[in-house]
């Protein structure tokens, strides 16, 4: 069978711009979290965010994409641009039809569309800008790097809210296992607008402490929702052996193994469908639970959900059975970027021999008995298992081997 | 339905085409490109549309709708808009 690696990232996340900065800050423990700037949110019950500074769009972005582009896609054309970048990969020298663009989304670019939507309720038709046909759409960032790098592989956008990172990864492989090349995968999001915040406030999840250091405390006993941010990461997954043909300078891991599962019904009885998802990943990579050496979790923040999660663990691993860390922490949930991140961290965790740690969670809920790394912890990694949830009952484990 | 007196000149609709749809890399807007192409200069008709939509609330007029398909030059576009073929809004 085909092997699909990814032979480079590209990061964008509110503790770090660029690969090497995030992941300095991640083992550091620094978090991004602190109060919403990019819109006034007095009125509102959730004030913290988890927001990329210092990123000059200008300094990234040509002027003609400025006026067609949210601060979404330009995180994810900076991004894209870093993942092909360190993966040394000419696109000219590729296939006219060899590389696709496969990215996960969640409600699209909704500070553009409500900007827009307000100039037409409030000026009118004539103030809506023309790029407003494409620019909120969720499809929108695989079609700006599909155009800005040529690349006419197959493409497509996956929206399975918090799980579509790993999703569109499942997918990018399979498209290398039909006999692509490369594609570019991964996702970026950014919602930090009245319309990104109000359906999220609505679903209940969000907390409301509004202290950066106390509000987004997954596994812990004072754990009371989540803190959403903005960002993510580009991968380029590749074919092993076209990558080692055109002497790819890094592989990062493998995607080893995926699998992605529906939750039943509410009032079924029938329980959620994570485990499914990790016992079906761990089957894919051709390995057992005993062969995982860190588990990157979901981290809902939510009592329930964190509840849920932690017996799924102990049930596969045993109690305290293998280490569990939640580096979302310092990022907040990234809605289609997070789980992408997730796995771009479970790489570079591989790459250094090291857990990055849950920061400000001291020490998780005794009731969950998992083995929640709250420092940074040396280890030696072969295979890390990314599990992620979406809101209205996704689910998404992927395995990645160095 | 009155026609307008509004004079666009060279200099204003470079200067929107930059606020509205930006500059492609290596492109002069500044040089001799009243006969060149807009899609030469790097711009599709979405972005003659947005521009177009910036002349019509700067100058309170209306373009027709066909201008983004007709008028193919910067020049031509112009003479278009003070031809008084664009009708005060």
């Amino acid at each position: 069978m085909t092997t699909a690696v990814v032979t480079g990232l590209g990061i964008t996340a509110p503790n770090g711009l660029g690969t090497e900065d995030y992941w300095k800050a991640t083992l550091a423990g620094e978090s991004g979290l602190g109060p919403v700037t990019r819109f006034d949110a007095g009125q509102y019950p959730s004030r913290i965010a988890g927001e990329v500074s210092d990123y000059v769009a200008e300094d990234h972005i040509p002027s003609r994409l400025m006026p067609q582009t949210d601060h979404m896609t330009r995180l994810a054309l900076t991004a894209a641009d870093w993942a092909l970048a360190d993966a040394g990969i000419d696109t000219t020298d590729m296939p006219e039809y060899g590389i696709g663009v496969v990215t996960a989304a969640s409600g699209g670019a909704v500070e553009f569309g409500q900007r827009e939507l307000q100039n037409l309720w409030s000026k009118g038709k004539e103030y809506v800008s023309a790029y407003q046909s494409f620019a909120w759409f969720y499809a929108v960032n695989t079609g700006q790097i599909s155009i800005r790098h040529k690349l006419r592989g197959p493409s497509g956008v996956l929206l399975t809210e918090q799980a579509g990172g790993i999703d569109s990864l499942g997918h990018a492989r399979r498209h290398i296992r039909k006999g692509f090349p490369a594609v570019i995968s991964g996702g970026i999001d950014a919602a930090i607008c009245p319309w990104g915040w109000v359906p999220q406030i609505a679903s209940g999840l969000m907390s409301t402490v509004n202290d950066p250091a106390r509000a987004y405390l997954p596994f812990s006993e004072e754990a009371g929702g989540y803190v959403p941010g903005e960002g993510g990461a580009i991968l380029l997954v590749e074919d092993a052996e076209s990558a080692r043909t055109r002497g790819a300078a890094t592989v990062y891991g493998e995607i080893a193994g995926y699998a992605a599962t529906l939750d039943p019904a509410p009032g079924t009885g029938r329980p959620p469908g994570l485990r499914r998802a990790a016992e079906n990943a761990l089957a894919d990579a051709g390995i057992t639970a005993g062969d995982i050496d860190v588990v990157f979790a979901d981290a809902a923040g939510v009592p329930d959900l964190d509840r849920a999660e932690a017996q799924t663990l102990t049930a596969l691993f045993g109690a305290h059975g293998v280490p569990v860390t939640a580096p979302k922490t310092m990022t907040g949930r990234l809605l289609a970027g997070g789980a992408a991140l997730d796995v771009a961290t479970a790489l570079l965790a591989l790459r250094d021999g090291v857990v990055p740690p849950t920061a400000n969670v001291g020490a998780a809920d005794p009731g969950h008995t998992i083995d929640l790394v709250t420092e940074a912890r040396e280890a030696n990694l072969r295979h890390a298992l990314v599990l992620a949830r979406g809101h209205g009952g996704f689910n998404a484990a992927l395995v990645v081997r160095r | 339905m009155s026609t307008t007196t509004a004079t666009v000149t060279l200099a204003d609709l470079t200067r929107m085409l930059r606020e509205s749809a930006g500059e492609e890399e290596g492109i002069d807007l500044d040089g001799d490109v009243i006969d060149t192409p807009f899609m030469e200069l790097g711009y599709d008709s979405l972005a003659l549309l947005q521009v177009i939509g910036q002349i019509q609330r700067e100058y309170g007029i209306e373009i027709p709708d066909d201008a983004v398909v007709d008028a193919e030059t910067p020049g031509a576009l112009l003479a278009l808009i003070n031809s008084g073929r664009a009708t005060a809004a």
